[in-house]
């Protein structure tokens, strides 16, 4: 069964569902990439919330005026006006105010939602049937989902992707130095416009699959995985797109293989589980990488440190010292230099000697910002500029 | 030179109110300060200076513990650092703080005062009396009750000062005192740090001005991720050791400066 | 009137109140530390803290429960810190990822509860239900001074006045070092001050007010209380004292008018029905914040670059 919904062999409609998803993903995946490298991941949170009141405002109206209340595209309008308010509420608040922008991101958030919920409770005095259906804005929602629907959800995810692609340059330079990005004449003020424009359109779009609480998992989860693998921005823009389009797949996919499976709660999962594989498998920058490396630091710096207390006839007190030292074979059970050690020693004494004289010597003042207390010379200079340097060492000399 | 018997404790240096052994931080892989060993003056100001990114802040930090070492060992008077905190006081970059934080310079220098009060104790006309009288030392007394997002940097400067003064240290370590304060409140502050040490206070602060060391301090410790030297200023400020630190044009310029004076 | 007052409105005020001061105080201090949005994040993870608990003990009771909400807020916590320094992950994007997976488990996890027919109300979680926490022994104003009657008190009263009197203590004791660590956390180091530790602790203070919270007027509401108070505070006054001062001020305010007009204001208008207070509140408390920002005394950042200020007397 699960293979079944994985190859999209399920029908119709769970196959339409499956790639609607999935399109929503990448284009989330992709455009919360730039919230997350300008630092603003969670103005998503103020968006999505926000959008509460909006929605159920837009059901009273459609209602109002005699209308089907679900009329999806409807809701979606109240809920990207009601959002834009919040977005609006949250510039003011950081600019008109000493208020910092977590604080206006939680403010509009709660506000917002709460008159939401207050429309709610209106909603669910007048027509405590047709309600239901709002409800599903919460959490997400996506059996008995319409084709209709899903294709709207799969053409906003294609709409997002094409605007993130022409958007790019801007929105990454603004991303990563607003003031720099001023200074090239670019307009803070539309570029920021564009980009919460699109944040705006992904979470309308992904209201009714995702639902409002779940849908900035799609605009984090994925840029922050992309992070661990890449460090061009334009590459983590499109790795985040890949995360956040595999997690719709196969959280769709999954909840296509039984009735009581959410769809929304399975793809933010699919999303985290990306995430921490990305966290601690990633080349460079994931955990395990950085640990080993970390270690492998570690240990220069104690030998080195060691060698050259050693060498320079103090005791080496440092207990993780010692430990690395005898287990390198430098040093005795006792605390003794072996043979090996007293030589790697002198070696670095020596190394370290070059270098002061080399720091001293205008010469060479290219080399010498390469000093780092660990660098070995002979990493830095030729064997002649060596040689030419130990003439110059004093009586100590060369061992 | 024989080589010692690894693993012996050597003997803390019992007169320095700082003395740093092997102290290596890094950020990440590479070492911002490495294997740092110096032992500072009691009752002298001593400058540590060296290139930007040399870790001068870095080193004090690490030093009061604020950020953790990859190794090293700090003592003061013999002690471990930990034990005479009472008798240190640290003067943190301005930068490092919000400045629009909610509260009055009479409020910041009392925070001098927080660990006699302790967690409960009752503040007394005595200690704002004390708080007062170092505002005036620092020449801020008509500021008490100004907020202290109004005051410019110099005043702020002034005020992180009658804030450890507060503290009736031994020791005083601040960073970059000096740094885009106005000239009258450098001389203030100045003055200041003369007075301490005329009553036998230690005073060691990070100094980004090669041209001023000799001027204001009688010590200098040369740092440039390692040490380089410390003594005297005349002692230290030679070719040689500017070369080491600064490298290039900067040190010919500097020598001129420096080792005349 | 009177009677009506005191079996129907009486209770879910003082809870309202209590929730909301106890939420608003820890609020000041993650409001200057730029922490503001960790009560989004506790808020969140209340929800997957409860369907574990109720999973775990098998009974929709409120121990296990607020347990289990604690212990998630626990967990998202040491999650939050271990995936930010372990990724070098900025605090709020950390945040995100972990309350939204939490929140999707705890989902995932309640549809799968509700396949084996005990049902968790959702909504109930999200926004609370404060008009039902009503004092059916609560006979009228005599009912205060009767000791049998006051036994009647809805438990959740007295477990919101419990957390607020550990709130109110947390603060007034450990406040020279909170003030000091949040002012200058380098100094406060220096001096001693386990800063670490005291984070830890302040936002642990803050999770134990919204998981004692949420019952009453559930988590995302929570998140209203922890800022909207303090914010409008801030924008009243230079003095910090004076700020917590006006934060508890605020939060009652928006207690009492949310909960009056949840409950009283449809019927003025018109209509039979109450609306959520919970909401009510949220939404008081946004739109005296709203007033803060356009009217408060101190609400433009203080600008630092310019002349030199003189002091009011002569020192130089």
């Amino acid at each position: 069964m699960l293979w079944d919904a994985l190859t999209l062999q399920l029908g119709y409609n769970a196959t339409l569902v499956t790639l609607g998803a999935a399109m929503l993903g990448v284009g989330a995946g992709a455009t919360g990439t730039y919230l997350y490298l300008g630092k603003r991941a969670l103005v998503s949170d103020a968006i999505s919330h926000a959008t509460l009141p909006g929605v159920v405002l837009g059901f009273m109206v459609m209602v109002a005026l005699g209308g089907e209340g679900r009329f999806l595209p409807g809701l979606m309008l109240g809920a990207a006006l009601s959002a834009v308010l919040g977005l609006l509420a949250v510039t003011w608040l950081t600019t008109r105010t000493r208020l910092h922008e977590d604080a206006a991101i939680g403010a509009v958030l709660s506000v917002f939602f709460g008159f939401g919920v207050v429309l709610l409770t209106v909603v669910q005095v007048m027509d405590a049937g047709r309600q239901a259906g709002l409800e599903t804005f919460l959490l997400g929602a996506t059996a008995g989902m319409l084709r209709d629907e899903a294709l709207t959800i799969a053409a906003g995810g294609v709409v997002v992707l094409a605007l993130v692609r022409l958007l790019h340059r801007p929105m990454i330079l603004v991303a990563f130095d607003p003031d720099y990005a001023v200074g090239q004449g670019m307009r803070l003020a539309r570029v920021d416009l564009a980009m919460m424009g699109l944040a705006l359109a992904i979470t309308v779009t992904g209201l009714k699959v995702v639902g409002l609480v779940l849908i900035v998992a799609l605009l984090i989860i994925p840029p922050v995985a992309a992070r661990f693998w890449s460090e061009r921005a334009g590459h983590v823009v499109m790795i985040a797109g890949a995360v956040g389009g595999v997690a719709g797949y196969l959280g769709a996919a999954f909840s296509a293989t039984a009735p009581d499976l959410p769809t929304g709660p399975l793809i933010v999962l699919a999303a985290f589980a990306l995430f921490v594989l990305s966290l601690l498998m990633a080349p460079g920058r994931g955990v395990l990488a950085a640990a080993l490396r970390h270690l492998r630091f570690q240990r220069r710096v104690h030998l080195r440190q060691g060698l050259l207390a050693l060498a320079a006839g103090q005791p080496v007190y440092e207990p993780l010292t010692l430990r690395l030292m005898r287990r390198a074979g430098l040093a005795r059970a006792d605390g003794v230099a072996t043979e090996a050690g007293r030589a790697m020693a002198a070696r670095a004494r020596l190394d370290e000697r070059r270098w002061q004289i080399l720091r001293s010597d205008p010469a060479f003042e290219a080399a010498a910002a390469r000093y780092d207390g660990l660098t070995p010379l002979d990493e830095v200079l030729t064997g002649d500029q060596i040689a030419a340097l130990d003439r110059r060492l004093g009586p100590e000399g060369a061992v | 030179m024989p080589l010692e018997l690894v693993g012996t404790r050597p003997a803390p240096n019992t007169d320095s109110p700082l003395s740093i052994r092997g102290l290596t931080v890094s950020y990440g892989e590479k070492p911002a300060v490495f294997s740092v060993d110096v032992n500072f003056h009691p009752s002298q100001m001593t400058a540590i200076v060296g290139p930007n990114g040399a870790g001068k802040s870095t080193l004090l930090k690490a030093a009061l513990g604020i950020i953790r070492p990859l190794s090293g060992q700090v003592t003061s008077l013999g002690r471990p650092l930990q034990e005479r905190r009472a008798q240190i006081a640290y003067v943190p970059q301005r930068a490092s703080v919000d400045w629009d934080f909610p509260a009055r310079v009479l409020d910041v220098v009392m925070m001098g005062l927080a660990r006699e009060l302790g967690l409960l104790g009752r503040v007394r006309a005595s200690h704002r009396a004390r708080a007062m009288a170092c505002l005036d030392r620092v020449g801020m007394q008509g500021f008490a009750h100004r907020q202290i997002g109004q005051l410019s940097g110099g005043q702020q400067q002034r005020v992180f000062l009658a804030r450890a003064l507060a503290q009736e240290a031994d020791l005083y370590l601040l960073d970059e005192p000096f740094a885009g304060v106005d000239a009258a409140t450098e001389k203030a502050i100045i003055a200041v740090l003369h007075g301490l040490r005329a009553e036998g206070k230690t005073v060691i602060a990070v100094h980004h001005d090669l041209a001023t060391v000799a001027e204001y301090f009688d010590r200098v410790f040369l740092i440039n991720t390692t040490a380089i030297a410390e003594g005297p200023v005349a002692e230290v400020f030679t070719p040689d050791h500017l070369q080491a630190a600064y490298g290039g044009r900067l040190a010919l310029a500097q020598m001129g400066g420096a080792a005349a004076g | 009137m009177g009677q009506d007052f005191v079996m129907l409105s009486l209770a879910p005020l003082l809870i309202g109140i209590a929730a909301g001061v106890a939420c608003a105080l820890p609020g000041n201090f993650l409001l200057l530390r730029r922490q503001a949005l960790i009560g989004d994040a506790i808020s969140h993870v209340v929800l997957p803290g409860i369907v574990a608990g109720f999973l775990v003990t098998g009974m929709v009771a409120t121990g296990p429960m607020m347990l289990g909400a604690a212990a998630a807020a626990l967990v998202a916590v040491i999650l939050i810190e271990a995936i930010r320094r372990l990724g070098r992950i900025e605090p709020g994007a950390a945040m995100g990822v972990v309350f939204t997976a939490m929140f999707a488990g705890g989902v995932l996890l309640l549809e799968q509860s509700a396949a084996s027919g005990v049902h968790l109300d959702v909504q109930h979680a999200l926004y609370g239900n404060l008009e039902s926490l009503i004092w059916l022994d609560g006979y009228g104003w005599g009912a205060l001074t009767d000791p049998a009657a006051l036994a009647g008190l809805p438990p959740e009263l007295g477990r919101m006045v419990a957390v607020l009197i550990c709130t109110t203590l947390f603060i007034a004791v450990l406040w020279r070092p909170l003030v000091i660590a949040t002012f200058d956390e380098g100094f406060a180091r220096a001096m001693g001050i386990p800063t670490a530790i005291l984070g830890l602790a302040l936002v642990a203070v803050a999770a134990l007010a919204a998981v004692a919270a949420f019952d009453a007027v559930g988590s995302i509401i929570v998140i209203a209380m922890f800022i909207c108070p303090p914010a409008s505070a801030r924008l009243m006054t230079d003095r910090l004292g004076r700020q917590v001062a006006w934060s508890v001020g605020f939060a009652t305010l928006s207690a009492v008018l949310g909960y009056v007009l949840a409950g009283y204001g449809p019927l003025w208008l018109g209509y039979d029905n109450a609306v959520s207070a919970a909401g009510m509140i949220a939404t008081v408390s946004g739109v005296i914040l709203g007033g803060a920002a356009l009217w408060g005394p101190r609400r433009r950042s203080v600008s630092r670059a310019g002349a030199t200020p003189q002091p009011s007397a002569p020192a130089e």
